[in-house]
């Protein structure tokens, strides 16, 4: 059943009592042609671009807890395609042009809002480095702007110009990075995808996959054994787990990233605001009011989904460096997302030693931004056993062979540098 | 967190700086071949659960420690001077 302005208006004056679930509760059945392992965002991306793209909808998406519990409802949310190395550059560029047409395509509204975002130079090095970056990302076919002190001060007046410890020398506006609401893009393609036949299965853990001389049979799970050709792991934060089960070693270290949200107040930050100085430090305010930043990650292998003081204090320091103001604000709550870093800090979909299984994960602090591409090219690299065009460069062998590392902050290919 | 360096005692976290998992210790033989080194360079146990990690403790002593502790809880359950071995 479609969303539409009229349904609204009708079930408004009618009580709201029409709605119905947005996608079913079926029992896993005995054999799928696809099993997509994590029903995050980028394992519901999958399934649903699958169903649409491809024509294959006798898929189930198996997922230990519920649909919108695991990293997709633990990030900033924000949406950007300023990436700088041929392989993330095409891929993130993908990813933006499908986010801009998501709400249509879905008929949800996953509330993509194109505010803006402006990351914050604060030396002449650092305005050398945002050129080089802006011209990658104006090479890839995106749109990036320099913004002089001035134009800055007339565009965030808010923040503080007169300190000398980090002085402001200006920003670059990517005027089409902005947020998602991040529950919504969960729900809007856990329904897509259950309009078009997929089975999602909620509170359904995989305990193991089968194979038989190196080809998939199956997955056994907490509700019972199933049968298929095609597996599909998809889930950053427990991927070195679930490949475990197949037998595989991973280049992926989980580390925590915390993040932070506000109280509710009056819309003060209309858009993405970053700097590089003092570590990291982003910030965006949800529809909801709440200010939403986070920084680095702490540091340390965790699953803990929660992180440590130090980091809060860094962040909050970071951001009363930047913008004052923001001391006033009380702050509200705080979590931690779980991150497959990879050893070269870029992600991975591709297909593994074993016949029929797939793997997407290494998503680092970079997955929120990525679902419907990586959704999108998992799909096509299930369906057709060949890489999708914007994401030939997410190989796993890379590591192993050295050529074709997608190495952006140019620290090499070694855990703990990303 | 606090770490218990076995010269210093009960430190807060913050001294340290973090390298990886207590496996870096093993380093492969110079000729081991390609794929212990790529194994050894880039995959990584990565439990969740007890795991055994090496930290320097740079504000400190400078020692090199290995600490274990638990990735799901945060708990840190002992701590030992690198020079000691692996366990």
């Amino acid at each position: 059943m479609a969303f539409s302005a009229l349904r609204i208006l009708k079930e408004g004056l009618t009580g709201n009592k029409g709605w119905q679930p947005h996608w079913r509760d079926p029992a896993p059945k005995e054999e799928y042609d696809v099993v997509i392992i994590g029903g995050g965002g980028h394992g519901l991306s999958t399934a649903y671009y699958l169903a649409k793209e491809h024509g294959i909808t006798n898929v189930a998406v198996l997922e230990k807890g519920w649909i919108g519990g695991g990293n997709v409802g633990r990030n900033t949310t924000i949406v950007r395609a300023n990436y700088m190395v041929p392989g993330n550059s095409e891929f993130y560029s993908h990813s933006l042009k499908l986010w801009e047409g998501l709400d249509a395509d879905l008929n949800y509204n996953v509330m993509h809002s194109q505010r803006g975002q402006i990351t914050i130079f604060n030396s002449d090095g650092a305005r050398d480095a945002a050129m080089r970056r802006a011209n990658a990302v104006i090479n890839q076919g995106d749109d990036a702007e320099l913004l002089s002190l001035g134009q800055l001060k007339k565009t965030l007046p808010y923040l503080d110009y007169d300190q000398t410890r980090f002085p402001i020398y200006g920003g670059m506006l990517y005027r089409r990075a902005g947020t998602a609401r991040h529950d919504a893009v969960a729900w809007g393609l856990a329904r897509g995808a259950d309009r078009r036949g997929v089975d999602i299965i909620q509170n359904c853990e995989v305990t193991g996959i089968d194979t038989a001389g190196g080809v998939v049979q199956g997955v056994q799970t907490s509700r019972g054994a199933i049968r298929t050709k095609k597996v599909a792991i998809v889930v950053a934060g427990r991927s070195s787990q679930v490949a475990a089960m197949a037998g595989m070693r991973l280049p992926i270290e989980s580390h925590v990233l915390q993040a932070f949200v506000t109280e509710g107040l009056k819309p003060c930050i209309d858009h993405v605001v970053s700097y590089g100085m003092l570590g990291h430090f982003y910030i965006s305010q949800s529809d909801k009011g709440g200010l939403v930043f986070g920084g680095n990650l702490d540091g340390y292998a965790s699953y803990a989904a929660r992180g440590n003081l130090p980091m809060a204090e860094h962040v909050c320091e970071a951001a009363m460096t930047l913008m004052p103001m923001i001391g006033r604000a009380k702050m509200l709550r705080s979590w931690g997302g779980i991150m497959d870093m990879s050893s070269d800090g870029s992600p991975i979909i591709d297909k593994t030693h074993i016949d029929g299984l797939y793997f997407n994960g290494g998503w680092c602090y970079g997955g929120f931004k990525a679902i419907p591409a990586s959704g999108n090219c998992y799909a096509h690299l299930i369906a057709q056993d060949r890489p999708h065009p914007a994401a030939t460069g997410f190989r796993l062998d890379r590591f192993t062979t050295g050529r074709g590392l997608l190495d952006e902050e140019g620290t090499g290919s070694h855990h703990n540098l990303h | 967190m606090k770490i218990p360096c076995p010269l210093c005692g009960q430190r807060d976290s913050r001294e340290f700086s973090y390298l990886g998992h207590a496996s870096l210790m093993d380093r492969p033989a110079p000729d081991a071949g390609d794929a212990a080194w790529d194994d050894y360079l880039h995959n990584r146990e990565n439990p969740a659960g007890v795991t055994e990690d090496l930290w320097s403790h740079d504000y400190g002593c400078a020692a090199w420690v290995v600490v274990t502790r638990n990735t799901v809880t945060h708990g840190i359950l002992s701590a030992r001077l690198a020079k000691e071995g692996t366990s």
